[in-house]
């Protein structure tokens, strides 16, 4: 029989989502003197909010806000005073975990299952992370009493809105710097929740200052001269001007971001969750996760049974709304992105490569594209060598291990990879030659508070995670 | 399919020896028990509502081979169950009846006579069950009598001592003979997941089974804890998918034990559902083995029906 699970929206009656947001700047919600703009829900095109733009003035507030609060009350507060402000923060999170998640997937278009099981509680962790750390600074191995940088400059992608924000802000505050931050103009909602919740963790005015805009407010910000750290997640295209900007500054500086990462399947491989793997790979999140397993690189004498299941699995994807609890696959955050999934995917189709897509009923509203595969794809391919940053696969073979491994690190980025055997030495040898920041051993697409994660080449430079992120919130 | 090399397309009749048969099974893909867990325990986060729900519980109801397995076993107990096998809910005639009545061989004969004319099956459990500790004379005799008093289905244990020990054709030969003694009834095959430890056993097991001419496998006896589990059931589904998608033939799943609530039932079902298919969606070839599960599937339906719970005294203990 057929087994049709009904529709299992989750409530959007637990977010209260205002008509218009302001700029969160020492402590208050102002308005902003750029031209404000909207937010959509990109599962239906439905405008959600009117958001402030900041202009360069804004950012000036917002920084010198920021600066007073480091120099007056933040910097000089012993370390387990502000480890007390993180834990509050960590637990209002928690507390209320359902409003973050379903106004995630409204505003950003995962599905809620993700941002319920995934987005949510990583954002919790890492803040209780982060928060044991701030009174321990002197045994994370730089100096017996590391001080601050002051004041930290961040801007943050649209992918994981309110995840990059735990990843940014977290480390900062607990290392005692303050921080403006301006989150991705398509996804502004949960850092404004978020601004809320340091309201309600009485976290004193002008530590953490939101500021919402497009680029310009993003480049005003990272050149601003009262910054002194600047962290960015992100395009390569973006990083690079960042890069050019700070350049000859006293700015630290910290990027993550494209990647291409390779999937290594080898033959001895245990198939059904290798498939599960891949599928995790470049499905999650629709595939807008800057580590996606984006490129397979199966060992010949199993590639033909490794793509039978592949299919097989992906035709049992749940592509739909991003509220119901079922929803495997969400909308594609934005037009921009999905033209830009299209471009790619036709020119893999001209180039050559077999395209492959399960049936799959997408909604007429909203912007959506099907998981995809693309078999028979070239190194020389643009599928194989740029970021699609979308729910597209590419299928490569190798035969031999050093041939997986020179594939692999063929690249210009090197963020993370995944390694597939159910032999120990294998996976050592392979990690060993692998250009990645992060290896992922029969799995993938796993992130833990204590993780360091970062990348080799136009992956970026720095660490966030574990005790190795707090090195760039640190004066060493 | 090309999957495990040339070991494919062996039929269930061909004499195979024992260095071919391990080989065969340890060059079965492995299983990672992390993902596999993991994959079990997403699975089981679907949310099935309202006309979902309400599907999912008759296919429930009508999937569960209703059991009573305990020393203490009358011929009083094994009638009522059967007569709640055929009408599960007294008051509502639109509930289906239950797919088998599972009982031990000597009480076979007092199950077939209550079921007579309701369509239900009988299934008995044989072979030394649930130790599986006995001569193969004394198993294929248990097996035989119960056959010859109308047992439908035999529901047997594998001798997990030799498959621990590695001796896989002694547990391969034991199925086949037992197989052979089950003439018309329907052999299902217990793997007591619960003493294999490892997912890499059950997958193996699973495969040993179905090439010895399984007609199902089923986790447990329900007298070894752990029981049934999601992971275990998911490996076992995989093995029939694949078994299928080689050799043409479909094998049925029973996981037995441990499964109580409605909540549980159905995640058993969307497991079905995403690994195995839609084909294996039917009595035929999926079974809940359970017993108290059935009252909570009544009460469950009869809340979506009538938008109230009842207590539990408004449904027949047994």
């Amino acid at each position: 029989m057929v087994f049709e699970y009904a529709p299992a929206p989750e409530s959007r009656s637990v977010v209260d989502i205002r008509g218009s947001y302001g700029l969160f700047i020492d402590g208050e919600f102002v308005d902003g003197h750029g031209e404000p703009f909207k937010t959509i829900n990109p599962a239906d095109e439905a405008v959600l909010a009117d958001v402030a733009c900041a202009d360069e003035a804004d950012v000036d507030r917002a920084v010198k806000a920021a600066r007073i609060a480091f120099e007056r009350v933040w910097g000089p507060m012993p370390g387990a005073e502000r480890a007390k402000y993180l834990y509050r923060i960590a637990r209002i999170i928690q507390e209320r975990s359902r409003e973050l998640a379903v106004l995630e997937s409204i505003d950003n278009g995962k599905p809620i299952r993700e941002s319920r099981d995934v987005d949510v509680p990583l954002v919790a962790a890492w803040f209780f992370y982060y928060a044991g750390w701030a009174d321990k600074l002197g045994h994370a191995g730089f100096g017996p009493d590391p001080k601050p940088v002051g004041v930290a400059g961040q801007v943050i992608p649209w992918n994981f809105p309110l995840l990059m924000l735990a990843w940014k802000i977290a480390p900062a505050l607990a290392c005692g710097n303050t921080v403006v931050l301006k989150p991705a103009e398509t996804t502004p909602l949960t850092a404004l929740l978020f601004a809320d919740i340091c309201r309600q963790a009485d976290l004193p005015p002008g530590v953490v200052n939101i500021i919402t805009g497009a680029g310009d407010t993003g480049r005003a910000l990272v050149a601003h001269e009262g910054v002194d750290k600047v962290a960015f997640t992100g395009s390569t295209d973006v990083g690079r001007q960042i890069a050019r900007t700070l350049a000859g500054t006293s700015k630290k500086l910290t990027l993550e971001l494209g990647g291409k990462a390779a999937n290594i399947v080898y033959a001895d491989a245990a198939l059904d969750q290798a498939v599960e793997g891949i599928v995790n790979g470049i499905f999650f999140n629709q595939g807008h996760v800057c580590c996606a397993g984006s490129r397979l690189l199966v060992q010949e004498s199993v590639a033909e049974e490794v793509l039978e299941r592949l299919k097989a699995r992906m035709a049992t994807l749940r592509v739909g709304d991003p509220l119901d609890k079922n929803t495997d696959i969400g909308a594609i955050n934005s037009a921009a992105q999905l033209d830009k999934i299209r471009e790619l995917s036709a020119a893999g189709e001209q180039e050559g490569a077999g395209r492959w897509s399960p049936p799959c009923q997408l909604p007429d509203r909203g912007f959506w594209f099907a998981p995809t595969l693309f078999t028979g794809v070239a190194q020389s391919h643009r599928i194989a060598r740029e970021e699609i940053f979308g729910p597209v696969l590419s299928v490569l073979t190798f035969r031999t291990p050093e041939e997986a491994v020179t594939k692999a690190n063929n690249t210009p980025y090197g963020l993370s990879a995944g390694i597939w055997t159910e032999k120990g030495s294998q996976i050592l040898w392979t990690a060993q030659r692998l250009r990645a920041g992060v290896v992922w051993a029969n799995t993938f697409n796993k992130f833990d508070p204590a993780s360091p994660f970062g990348g080799y080449k136009e992956s970026g430079f720095g660490r966030e995670g574990g005790r190795h992120g707090l090195e760039a919130y640190l004066n060493v | 399919m090309r999957v495990f090399g040339d070991a494919w397309g062996v039929s269930t009749e061909t004499l195979i020896g024992a260095a071919e048969l391990r080989a065969f099974l340890h060059g079965l893909p492995g299983v990672d028990q992390v993902g596999a867990e993991e994959r079990a325990a997403r699975l089981a986060t679907r949310s099935i509502k309202t006309s979902a729900k309400a599907e999912a519980i008759d296919l429930a109801i009508s999937m569960v081979d209703l059991t009573t397995l305990e020393g203490a076993d009358t011929a009083g107990k094994v009638a009522a169950l059967c007569a709640k096998a055929a009408h599960p809910d007294p008051s509502d005639p639109s509930v289906p009846k239950v797919a088998a009545v599972c009982v031990y061989p000597d009480m076979v004969e007092v199950a077939v006579r209550s079921l007579e004319g309701t369509g239900i099956g009988v299934a008995s459990v044989a072979t030394a069950f649930p130790s599986g500790r006995a001569p193969l004379e004394a198993k294929l005799a248990d097996t035989r009598a119960a056959v010859a008093a109308g047992a439908a289905e035999i529901d047997m244990v594998i001798d997990r001592g030799a498959f621990l020990s590695g001796d896989f054709l002694k547990v391969f030969e034991e199925i086949t003979a037992v197989k052979q003694a089950c003439g018309q009834a329907h052999l299902k095959v217990i793997l007591e997941t619960g003493e294999l430890s490892t997912y890499d056993n059950v997958r193996r097991a699973s495969w040993l089974a179905m090439r010895a001419g399984a007609d199902f496998i089923k986790t447990s006896t329900g007298k070894v804890s752990p029981a049934a589990t999601l992971p275990v059931t998911l490996v076992m589904l995989e093995a029939v998918r694949d078994y299928r998608a080689a050799t043409g033939r479909q094998v049925g799943v029973k996981p037995a034990g441990g499964i109580r609530t409605t909540k549980d039932a159905i995640k058993y079902l969307v497991l079905v559902n995403e690994t195995a298919g839609p084909d294996w969606l039917t009595p035929h070839w999926f079974r809940l083995g359970a017993s108290s599960v059935l009252n909570d599937l009544l009460m469950q339906r009869r809340k979506l029906s009538t938008g109230v719970y009842s207590g539990p005294d408004y449904f027949t203990l047994d």
